[in-house]
């Protein structure tokens, strides 16, 4: 077989200066870059990065409040489960089309996920111990999840803008049906209400590290802004979803566990405590408690099920119309 | 524009986003609707008739949901989702329909004043207390059991909801109206399956072949009344199953032979089981997974 | 691990150069064909391009496009087509601005062809 070879643009025709220059003019006139255009090869690899491993947390994520999907104590709260989830695995779905207008395969992304070579975010490595765990993820994982994907609705890259409305639209249900079912169990008894403290407990810090770490410590965020890839750096994101977060809790009537938080008047904004980021990059790098878990489930549902994609491969090369 | 205002738009996305958002339909299925049972139909045999109708959907449904995070690919997680959703829908709409009729028994007694009645029969009856088919409690062990029962299962539930249309209750009827369009795309979708695993690879043909083998056996007693669904079918409410038999042997028969299966005997008719409350250890099984978090807290409210 | 630079929408993920990004020749396995998607939203408005989607054939891409991308709303018209029978028009002569794909509407590795008896790779 011919190996997939990426396009390259041969060499002198017509000028990388001229295309670099076509590419930056776009850029700063804030239009979008379209899968055909010319990109420099670092656009495109950080691009996939980012665009992969987004689809690969996408359906990785499915799996913590999927393990709820049988268990879910009312029927109503089950529809909605499900429906999330399926949504989630559109999400996925949708991203890693994304991904292969950049010259990626999805099974080989996926293969990539499997052998831990790509990563997804490190939030899915918890495990979700009670049903409020459901609710918060909803309120804060998904409410993180916001804040990062509004802004790249406005990404450079056409195909990743569009696809993230998309998600955009389906995550905003995602959040209200999380926060309405803490609501609905803080009004329920007392047992719920421990329970949704607990999960609170257990879910607020790893949340904050959905943004990833400091700025100081993210040399490359420069260069993603330049490109349009990335819209805000991440203490810039996470500050913001801190300030919408503090009146929801207290709404909520749950505490969030930060003895530093505070609200600093001349800033505008709620001050907090440290982040543990040798925590982060434990998690991050396979070292959760749940990472074996989730990689393993991925795997099984690849391997147990290859006969049955092959099938419909069989299937339809013997019924293929031939051209008259 | 503006980000948060890219995100208020978002959040206040109008009827034209009803393509992507699954914000609606999940509250109170029955609400606004007259649930008043018709003259000279016994309550508790319509009550009844809608449990037989509604576990058969509630316990397919668990059984599909099993296959989230684990199906072949993401398209098919998506389409099982979609599957199952449908069939939590029927679910909901019938026990209610089944609570508003009054048949709740002790699922009443045993779950708090807070819960709905649908969810009352969900969570708080025992095994003994479904009246589902041994078909939907099966567990799948492949791809291919699953897809087979599918197209069982969703061929029996249309041939019957095709019929219900014209019930003379007529919150039946507006469930069966809404549930066939749903049941002949389940029924097309396992169907489409079915073709591909049978006339697919050696492997996927071995394994078809040795799920409908599985599968035929539980088609055993679904076409046999019971004393509910005779009374109901002569009332003009419900639909008697042996009337049904004929269309979905000749449907199952043909979507095996352009399968390349060969087609089983057809099982010998034996008295209904699961629809008096008679299941063996699966249902028990599903229904521990399905109930236990509900049953820990009966005052709680989700 | 070296770096982890956090873009990431779901969460922040490495991006630096560790994370590998082409495909394998070997792990680019005989897959289900890339569909483009189109939908009519409603009566009077023309199929608009909607997304992408893999399916063995062209059946089954109806039937995931419906799933996907109209979910369970009804009287929407859906076309699907493989991507590799699309021909885009050939701007890499009449515009040195676009890279050089032939006439193919994206990069995708999937259209390069593996012939037929190619054991699953």
């Amino acid at each position: 077989m011919s190996a997939p070879t990426l396009d390259r643009q041969p060499a002198g025709s017509p000028g990388e200066a001229a295309l670099q220059e076509h590419f930056d003019a776009t850029i700063a006139a804030d239009r979008r870059i379209e899968p055909r255009d010319w990109m420099p090869e670092g656009y495109r690899k950080t691009l996939v990065r980012q665009v992969a491993q987004h689809a690969h947390s996408e359906i990785i994520g499915m799996q913590p409040e999927g393990d709820w999907l049988l268990a879910a104590p009312s029927l109503r709260r089950k529809a909605v489960l499900l429906a999330k989830v399926q949504d989630e695995a559109g999400h996925g779905l949708y991203l890693y089309s994304a991904a292969e207008t950049l010259g990626a395969d999805r099974a080989d992304l996926t293969d990539k996920l499997i052998e831990g070579r790509q990563k997804y975010s490190s939030i899915f490595n918890y495990p979700t111990l009670s049903y409020a765990d459901v609710g918060v993820i909803g309120w804060l994982v998904d409410g993180a999840a916001i804040c990062n994907q509004v802004p790249l609705c406005r990404s450079s890259y056409g195909p990743y803008a569009r696809a993230m409305i998309r998600v955009c639209k389906e995550e905003s249900f995602h959040q209200r049906q999380g926060y309405e079912l803490l609501m609905t169990m803080m009004g329920g008894t007392d047992e719920q209400r421990a329970m949704v403290q607990d999960a609170v407990d257990r879910w607020w810090w790893p949340s904050l590290m959905m943004f990833g770490p400091p700025d100081d410590e993210s040399p490359n965020t420069a260069q993603s802004m330049a490109w349009g890839i990335k819209r805000h750096t991440n203490d810039e994101l996470r500050q913001r979803f801190v300030d919408m977060t503090v009146p929801q809790a207290r709404h909520l009537g749950v505490t969030l566990p930060d003895p530093d938080l505070a609200w600093d008047e001349a800033a505008g904004h709620w001050r907090f405590g440290a982040i543990d980021w040798d925590e982060f990059k434990r998690v991050i790098g396979g070292q959760g408690p749940m990472n074996a878990v989730r990689i393993a489930r991925r795997r099984a549902a690849r391997d147990d099920n290859a006969w049955v994609v092959e099938a419909a491969s069989a299937y339809a090369r013997k019924h293929e119309e031939v051209p008259a | 524009m503006h980000e948060e205002t890219v995100y208020e738009a978002l959040v206040n996305a109008d009827g034209e986003a009803g393509h992507w958002a699954f914000g609606t339909g999940f509250d109170d299925p029955l609400a606004g609707v007259d649930t008043t049972v018709p003259d000279g139909v016994d309550p508790a045999d319509l009550g009844t008739y809608c449990l037989m109708l509604g576990d058969d959907a509630l316990v397919l449904a668990q059984r599909l949901t099993q296959w989230i995070t684990r199906a072949p690919e993401l398209e098919e997680e998506v389409a099982i989702g979609n599957i199952a959703l449908d069939l939590l829908g029927q679910a909901r709409l019938l026990l209610a329909r089944a609570g508003s009729a009054g048949v709740l028994g002790r699922s009443r007694e045993r779950a708090g004043a807070t819960i709905p009645d649908e969810d009352a029969l969900a969570y708080f009856r025992d095994a003994d207390e479904f009246r589902s088919t041994a078909l939907v409690a099966a567990p799948d062990a492949d791809f291919a059991r699953a897809v087979v029962r599918l197209l069982a299962a969703s061929a029996v539930r249309l041939a019957v909801f095709t019929r219900l249309r014209s019930s003379r209750d007529p919150v039946l009827a507006a469930i069966a109206a809404k549930g066939v369009h749903e049941l002949a795309y389940h029924r097309d979708h396992a169907a489409r399956w079915v073709l591909r695993l049978g006339d697919g690879t050696e492997e996927s043909h071995r394994r078809a072949r040795s799920a409908v083998d599985a599968v035929w056996p539980l088609l055993a007693d679904l076409f046999t009344p019971t004393d509910v669904e005779t009374r109901l079918a002569a009332a003009g409410v419900g639909v008697d199953p042996a009337g049904v038999r004929d269309e979905v042997r000749d449907v199952l028969g043909q979507v095996l032979g352009r399968a390349t299966l060969p087609v089983p005997a057809w099982p010998a008719a034996a008295p209904p089981r699961g629809r008096l409350g008679q299941h063996g250890p699966e249902l028990a099984e599903l229904l521990g997974t399905l109930q236990g978090l509900a049953r820990q807290h009966p005052a709680a409210t989700w | 691990m070296s770096e982890v630079t956090a873009e990431g929408g779901h969460g922040a993920v490495p991006t630096g150069p560790e994370v590998p990004v082409e495909p394998r020749s070997r792990a680019v396995r005989r897959d289900w064909p890339l569909y483009e998607v189109f939908v009519r939203g409603k009566r009077g408005l023309n199929h608009v391009h909607v997304g992408s989607l893999h399916a063995p054939d062209d059946e089954m891409a109806i039937d995931a496009a419906r799933d996907l991308y109209t979910r369970r709303n009804e009287g929407v018209s859906i076309w699907v087509v493989r991507a590799a029978d699309i021909t885009a028009s050939s701007p890499d002569e009449k515009d040195p601005l676009f890279a050089p794909s032939g006439d193919k509407v994206y990069r995708h590795p999937t259209f390069y062809e593996i012939p037929d008896g190619v054991p699953h790779l």
